[in-house]
């Protein structure tokens, strides 16, 4: 209740009562090279406080334990140094805004994880070994992100590349409505591995407003389903490789038999214009 | 070309002063100017004309007149000649009507219907010429009490302080991204604010990788819908990073660069293919309430380890007062508010026009507000939207602004007439286009000294004013409403504006 300010009932539920890094001692356990952080009870700064002292001190490899509901977890890691990425091993239930902003850094979450799931994402590695929610991959820019079950709604939209730079996001189950809305770059697969025999995918609006970019699509989707921007193709051979490369690199994550999951009907969507609102306007 | 038009401009050509140099000519991106050999005359293609002046200022003999076409249609007090040239062009294309620059309706300038005080016999005015005189600005959150603690000679501040930014003039940049205006007069913002010591605002266009080192620290960085440009290294070199959720020239949706401006250096800037359209989304998808907004505050401060104060930037719109006050809860350390006549490179004229509410009646109603909520001193407000002139910035600030943003104000110093054909990328003074042919008009050197004079004598003149009232410093001004008087204001306009009419 220190910094409560009680005259106006305004409560920064971020910054109010967070205890300083010194304090924390008791949360933290020193592994041979690898940091233990018990997160339980921590708030999102307490814990991002302690992430960011534990890769300043030099160790990079830091898994926490007991994590519910914590935010922005990875999003104070930016360092100018190059060299020094870390390896973020969680279990339980990340918060919003996880690896929001990541530079570079590897994170594994055994649990499900929340809203905002590589927001506006730099570069990395985000692999969850369960579903995440709304608007995973938003506006990512580069790194890699694997969710093993569902995702919800506007996943992967605005992801944007430019050259040397392209995104990869990876969902094992389905989507919820406008999947890749606004797409402006980046390479989707949505696998549909828990939707049933010729079940077709949950999204509305899947690409809608996509101006970039490429959606691998895995099992049925009907023609309503996909938003007017939006072209299918038949895979080609560089198609192909990339698919049995991502295929490969989920499968060993999550134990799935690549062979299997190639097996499925594959299908390639593309925007039909670099410009879908070049012509609306009069000058 | 449209075929129902009438031209918008007639150019006079004063034949006998004509010397055939065809400056006109290479001058002109419209394609208005033309030489026949064969005559030996120049012609004008007036239907092409925008009137933006260049070839008038250019001509070496002052041979040149350009001035609106005096061709009119009935006299209509409905149907006005805008009005009927908008339906043709609608009638022939489908399309939405496109704009640059400001609202230029005549909506009611309250800063025309305020006046200032002075000091007349009854307490001294200061003369800023030989007294010390404070324009220095903070922006950012300030703590609720300040504890200091004496150990003899030494003071100590105890309480927790917030990062803030010193700026000094309460004179901002406003946003203006590269791609919307050239990297020429990108730069030259950059210039001007590093030389005077004050802040420019990259928009959401990104900060090109060179610039960051030099001109970082004087940079407010953008973070909008489409989160162009945005890296950790980009919003880690910044003074402070605003969320931009709206802008005053077309509140409620976002905005496309077209794709044939995206060349290659923008395409790097932005961290987008070249060619392709940068679309920014009318809403930034991970905001949908002020709990989501508090979300992104603190995602910014994360990424940047609580070191930069976060400014949330938006239209002026009806409920202004009680949005501001959902920011400042939601943990902005700067508000931004930019009203009706804020400027555009790009927006429908037809939202241009008519959405959103004037600067300054939103502007008293935030600082009120957040006053009789006892949150005032939790963030700074930048006042946007029209700011033409000293007297305006004064006003601004006695309504209860911190510092004010000025955009179309630098432009026109750098050189825009304000020919309002922002859009098509053909700007003959080299400021909104990235035709390189176009854009090296502007030389960085001379335009950022431009900017640093126009900085430099408003300054002066706000400390004349200062002086003028017996104030030293600017922080005594803010939201001193006692300073302001209404001039021809109807009763409820005085009520929101919070000031009493003249002679009161």
């Amino acid at each position: 209740m220190g910094n409560l300010n009680v005259k106006f009932g305004l409560r920064d539920m971020f910054l109010d009562g967070v205890r300083p890094v010194h304090e924390l001692a008791g949360c933290v356990f020193l592994n041979e090279h690898r940091v233990e952080i018990d997160a339980q009870g921590l708030k999102h700064k307490e814990l991002n406080d302690l992430l960011r002292k534990t890769l300043l001190e030099g160790i990079t490899k830091i898994t926490v334990r007991n994590v519910y509901g914590q935010r922005y977890i990875g999003t104070r890691l930016y360092r100018p140094d190059p060299e020094k990425k870390a390896e973020i091993t969680i279990y339980r239930n990340p918060g919003n805004d996880l690896g929001a902003f990541l530079d570079g850094h590897r994170i594994v979450v055994y649990g499900n994880a929340q809203d905002g799931v590589g927001n506006t994402m730099d570069g990395g590695e985000i692999i969850v070994h369960g579903r995440a929610g709304d608007i995973v991959a938003m506006s990512m820019r580069g790194g890699k992100i694997m969710i093993r079950d569902n995702v919800g709604y506007r996943a992967a939209i605005h992801m944007k590349e430019y050259p040397g730079k392209v995104p990869v996001l990876v969902i094992g189950g389905t989507a919820q409505d406008f999947f890749g809305e606004y797409m402006a770059g980046g390479i989707v697969l949505l696998l549909g591995l828990n939707l049933k025999e010729n079940e077709r995918h949950k999204a509305h609006y899947i690409g809608t407003g996509m101006h970039g970019g490429v959606i691998y699509l895995r099992g049925r989707v009907e023609e309503y389903q996909l938003g007017k921007e939006v072209g299918v193709r038949e895979l080609d051979d560089r198609d192909w490789e990339i698919v049995q490369r991502y295929v490969g690199e989920f499968s060993a994550h999550f134990g799935f038999s690549a062979d299997k999951i190639l097996k499925g009907k594959f299908q390639k969507l593309l925007p039909v214009s670099k410009r879908p609102y070049g012509k609306i306007y009069a000058y | 070309m449209y075929s129902y038009l009438l031209p918008e401009f007639v150019v006079e050509r004063r034949e006998e002063r004509c010397i055939r140099c065809r400056v006109c000519e290479r001058q002109c991106a419209n394609g208005v100017h033309s030489y026949d050999a064969e005559r030996d005359q120049m012609w004008a293609a007036e239907q092409a004309c925008v009137g933006c002046q260049r070839c008038a200022v250019f001509c070496p003999t002052q041979a040149l007149t350009v001035r609106p076409h005096p061709a009119e249609y009935r006299p209509n007090s409905s149907w006005t000649r805008e009005k009927l040239q908008d339906l043709k062009k609608q009638a022939e294309t489908g399309g939405v009507i496109l704009t640059g620059s400001g609202n230029d309706k005549p909506y009611r300038i309250y800063w025309d219907h305020l006046v200032l005080n002075a000091s007349q016999v009854t307490n001294p005015s200061i003369d800023p010429l030989r007294e010390p005189m404070e324009l220095k600005t903070f922006l950012g959150r300030k703590p609720d009490t300040l504890k200091i603690v004496l150990h003899g000679e030494d003071v100590r501040i105890e309480s927790e302080l917030y990062p803030n930014i010193p700026v000094a003039t309460p004179i901002v940049f406003s946003a203006m991204s590269y791609g919307a205006i050239s990297y020429q007069a990108f730069k030259s913002l950059a210039m001007a604010a590093k030389e005077y010591g004050t802040l420019f605002n990259t928009g959401e266009g990104g900060l090109p990788a060179a610039m960051r080192q030099d001109y970082g620290k004087n940079a407010i960085v953008q973070c909008a819908s489409g989160r162009f440009g945005v890296d950790p290294e980009y919003l880690n070199c910044a003074a402070a990073i605003e969320i931009k959720i709206g802008q005053g020239a077309k509140p409620g949706i976002g905005g496309h660069l077209p794709g044939e401006k995206v060349s290659e250096n923008i395409s790097v800037t932005r961290m987008i293919p070249q060619g392709t359209d940068a679309l920014s989304p009318a809403p930034q998808h991970d905001i949908y309430s002020i709990e989501d907004l508090s979300m992104l505050i603190y995602a910014l401060k994360e990424a940047t380890n609580y070191e930069k104060p976060v400014s949330v930037k938006i239209a002026a719109v009806h409920n202004v007062a009680a949005i501001a006050s959902g920011m400042v809860r939601a943990g902005a350390d700067i508000i931004a508010i930019d009203g009706l006549r804020g400027g555009t490179g790009a927006a429908p004229k037809i939202i241009r026009d008519n959405v959103g509410i004037p600067i300054e009646l939103a502007l008293a109603a935030v600082d009120q507000r957040l006053r009789e909520e006892g949150i005032r001193h939790k963030c700074s407000i930048l006042a946007a939207g029209g700011i033409r002139c000293s007297a305006d910035v004064v006003k601004a600030v006695a309504l209860g602004a911190d510092a004010v943003y000025i955009g179309t104000s630098a432009l026109v110093a750098m050189g825009c007439t304000l020919c309002q054909k922002c859009y098509t990328g053909k700007c003959n003074w080299g400021i909104c286009t990235q035709d390189p042919y176009l854009a090296k008009r502007l030389n960085p050197e001379i335009a950022s000294q431009r900017l640093i004079n126009l900085l430099r004598g408003w300054s002066h003149e706000i400390k004349e004013m200062l002086g003028g009232m017996g104030i030293n410093a600017i922080e005594s001004l803010r939201g001193n409403r006692e300073h302001l008087r209404g001039v021809g204001l109807a009763e409820w306009e005085l009520n929101v504006l919070g000031v009493k009419g003249a002679g009161e």
